[in-house]
């Protein structure tokens, strides 16, 4: 057995350990910033690790390290150290600061790793569980206020029923097809056997498990209440790196051992991505809380990454991955703007609070305008280039209906960020100037900002990586 | 074999039975406890089917433990159940709509089933010897070859752990701990003055004495334990010293 | 198959007696006792006051918070039997599995410790 192939969670779990440790042992002062920092350096290591560690399977069929793996991992990582970095100052701010926010999500960090490099469908489910379970443990981390309990509660009431659905789906593929390693089903599904119909509801039920971790809709009811009841840190992070491993997973699955199924779930898909798209953008006009908005702009964005598996397609895959990398950054830098929300010492969360802002605040109020029109799909920033793959993967795979309804819920979309672009540029300021922005939150948003505007120079070599990993998953 | 299937119908049937009482019961304790006898009767089927540590398992942890745990939950939400069940009535044609529909969905799938005519053998149950118990057989694939997967479960539980202080446990600075540390450490000299009073001076010539030297007992650390700070009931330390004297 | 439950034959003779022997003692009062129930005898009873609420009353999350980790616990003593058992077959590594299994979850009892998780105050 090839031990080092897990090398980069091995590490990063002892990490883990090692920081709850240092921080219940360290009594003087609330180690929250020590282990925070401390976290982030664990991140750093884990991402070395991870561009090093070897390709190949092992742990009996459970583990796989390929290019997609490395791929995904290292976008988890990187949402993941942006989360951090942003919950340093809000977390003090708000007076949660304590040292098991960085540990645990360090932990829902290690769930997304197994998450990306599962090669059967128990590592699956335990990636999901540790990185599920982290989070809702910090969706309720501010539990004196009821908004984050009620969030916390909620998520994990329904999380539990996605994974029982997953959990029954898996039951089911493994009662049909004798394996849950994905290379074995891939044989059993290749076979010639007549297809059972118990294997295909199994399929669907893992589809609808981690639809439900996606947020995608007719799935997606948890995620306005949640986003916005959970601590703004927290909502930055679960927007951001669970999203990319869940991804992960789909992909992964629908790829390998059910490539061959692809007539069995390419129009499943095709009609939950349609729908995903219409209700994130039609939902999110009347959005007064710029949190509840950024929940159904997930939600559509989660609809357009899922148009590329829909296509079923080589460049439909490297499609959907360019578009995760150029989510997570958008995502990272909006949710620093939003952090930066604060008069006199108090967060605020409404759209009207930003009114005036570029006259008050005009570095922010471009920043925020640069993320907006991003995730709108305007040329060339970041999130145009993700948007254009998808497109043109659906319109090559003949997927007429799914590109035309992205184009219009794209233009749907234009509407309601353009909203708040002209709150913050045309209407007039209500309230004085935000408080004086905390340095990790400049931070976060200008290297973000920065990314999102010269994403066009990077655009070879994440596209390069997106085509190898693509290649990885289908090889 | 019959006395197999008289085993399978009856644990079948209770099991069922007191799943649907679960739901219907009128009070949640009942409801809990009807639960335990579901899990009692889901070990049985373990057994039948040859699945011993199962069996044990949902003993052990499901009636010792998440049992209890329920009950716990029940006595501690405080809900009014009669006002949930109110809505239960006002929902219930919905519901039953809901229910029909997917009863009859159900009923057209496995009206198409396809029953696999050569089911796919199990991967990991091959190559075992005859003979071995259910547990060993487990305990031969779980520590070895399944390693990563123990190991992340082992991490899952740590995570649960972590969630359940995290979210419940509350540092009270009214209560007071015992130190026993502390008490060890505590010496004479930290909490008794000795001093020479004067004879015939009376109690007000003494008084004034142990006034300006603030007092004859000078209690630091409170007996080891960890004294009242910030709390909701804490009290001026002039009160506190003032009730120390009263003591001595 | 057949075997296996066999092997269950004592428990069940155990289960039988025991549901007799209780099955006595509860027909046997309700047999030989006197009984002459009437309302005012079987209403509960309190000072002379009606009762006022529930007999029921909330609990305190500190329950709660121990009886979590107690499963949790639980579940890892779950683990310990078929490893005990099959501690020959799986050698060396096996036991350094078992080992560092219980290597994180001591870390987890380090931290409830010294969070004062298991203090009652």
């Amino acid at each position: 057995m090839n031990w080092t192939l897990a090398l980069p969670e091995i590490v990063l779990s002892c990490s883990g350990l090692f920081i709850l440790l240092f921080g219940v042992l360290q009594k003087r002062s609330e180690p929250s910033f020590a282990c925070t920092m401390l976290t982030l350096v664990a991140f750093l290591v884990t991402g070395i690790l991870v561009v090093v560690a070897p390709d190949g399977a092992g742990y009996h069929g459970q583990f796989v390290n390929d290019g997609f793996s490395r791929f995904m991992k290292i976008l988890s990582l990187g949402a993941a150290g942006l989360a951090a970095i942003l919950s340093l100052d809000y977390n003090r701010q708000e007076k949660t600061a304590r040292f098991e926010f960085p540990v645990l999500l360090l932990f829902s960090t290690l769930g997304t790793l197994v998450m990306a490099s599962s090669a059967n469908l128990m590592t699956l489910y335990v990636g999901l569980e540790l990185q599920s379970l982290a989070i809702y443990i910090l969706c309720a981390f501010a539990r004196d206020e009821l908004t984050s309990a009620e969030a916390g509660l909620k998520y994990f009431v329904l999380g539990s029923l996605a994974s029982g659905l997953l959990l029954y789906g898996i039951s089911l593929v493994y009662g049909f097809a004798g394996t849950m390693e994905y290379a074995g089903l891939r044989q059993v599904l290749t076979g010639g056997a007549p297809l059972a119909a118990g294997l295909v509801i199994g399929l669907v039920f893992v589809i609808v498990g981690l639809a439900f971790k996606l947020s995608m809709a007719p799935f997606h009811m948890w995620t306005p209440d949640v986003y916005q009841g959970s601590p703004t840190s927290v909502t930055a992070f679960l927007a951001g790196a669970p999203k990319a491993a869940a991804f992960a997973l789909l992909l992964r699955v629908l790829a390998q051992p059910f490539g061959h199924l692809a007539g069995q779930w390419q129009l499943l898909i095709e009609i939950v991505a349609i729908a995903t798209m219409f209700l994130g953008s039609l939902a999110a006009i009347g959005q007064r809380d710029i949190k509840r908005l950024m929940a159904y702009s997930s939600i559509g964005h989660m609809g357009y990454a899922a148009m590329g598996i829909a296509s079923a397609t080589d460049a439909g895959i490297r499609g959907t991955l360019v578009y995760l990398a150029t989510y997570l950054i958008m995502n990272a830098g909006t949710f620093g703007c939003i952090l930066a929300m604060r008069r006199r010492g108090r967060a605020l969360t409404r759209i009207e609070d930003l009114a005036g802002l570029g006259r008050t605040d005009p570095t922010l109020a471009v920043l925020m305008a640069v993320f907006m029109f991003s995730m709108a799909g305007v040329p060339p920033l970041a999130g145009f280039f993700g948007k254009l793959m998808v497109f043109a993967a659906a319109v090559q795979a003949g997927l007429w209906v799914l590109a035309a309804v992205g184009v219009v819920t794209s233009v749907i979309g234009l509407f309601y960020y353009w909203r708040i672009v002209k709150v913050m540029f045309l209407d007039a300021p209500v309230a004085g100037a935000f408080d004086h922005r905390a340095p990790s939150l400049s931070f976060v948003s200008a290297v973000t900002g920065v990314a999102t505007v010269l994403f066009l120079l990077v655009l070879g070599p994440v596209t390069g990586a997106a085509q190898a990993a693509a290649a990885a998953l289908f090889g | 074999m019959i006395l197999t299937q008289i085993a399978f119908y009856l644990f079948a049937t209770v099991l069922v039975l007191s799943a649907a009482m679960v739901v219907s019961a009128r009070n949640p304790v009942h409801a809990v406890l009807f639960l335990i006898l579901g899990f009692f009767n889901a070990a049985g089927l373990f057994l039948i089917a040859g699945a011993e540590f199962l069996a044990m398992i949902l003993v052990i942890v499901y009636v010792g433990a998440v049992a209890v745990l329920f009950l716990f939950v029940v006595m501690m939400l405080d809900v009014n159940f009669t006002q949930l069940r109110e809505g239960v009535q006002r929902y219930a044609p919905v519901g039953a709509a809901i229910g029909v529909v997917l009863l009859a969905e159900l009923v057209f799938t496995v009206a198409r089933w396809q029953v696999v005519p050569h089911p796919a053998p199990i991967a990991a149950g091959n190559g075992l010897p005859p003979g071995i118990t259910n547990t060993e057989a487990l305990g031969r694939l779980i520590y070895t070859d399944y390693v990563f997967l123990f190991q992340a479960c082992g991490l899952v539980l740590m995570v649960a752990m972590i969630g359940a202080i995290v979210l419940t446990l509350r540092e009270r600075p009214s209560a007071k701990r015992q130190d026993v540390s502390k008490q060890h450490a505590r010496m004479p000299a930290d909490t008794m003055e000795m001093m020479s009073l004067s004879l015939g001076a009376g109690t007000t010539g003494n008084h004034a004495l142990a006034a300006g030297r603030d007092g004859f007992l000078r209690p630091h650390d409170g007996y080891g334990a960890v004294a009242d700070e910030g709390g909701p009931g804490v009290r001026a330390p002039e009160d506190h010293e003032a009730d120390h004297h009263h003591g001595a | 198959m057949h075997t296996l439950l066999t092997d269950y034959f004592p428990i069940l003779v155990f289960i039988v007696i025991a549901a007799g022997v209780s099955g006595a003692m509860l027909g046997g009062s309700l047999l030989a006792g006197w009984q002459k129930p009437y309302p005012e005898k079987v209403s509960a009873y309190e000072c002379g006051f009606e009762a006022f609420d529930d007999a029921r009353r909330r609990f305190d999350v500190r329950f709660y918070l121990v009886s979590i980790l107690f499963i949790i616990f639980d579940l890892e003593v779950a683990f310990l039997f078929p490893w005990a058992i099959s501690l020959g077959h799986i050698g060396m590594f096996g036991f350094l599995s078992m080992l560092a299994f219980l290597g994180v979850l001591t870390v987890g009892f380090v931290y409830e410790w010294c969070k004062g998780a298991l203090d009652w105050e």
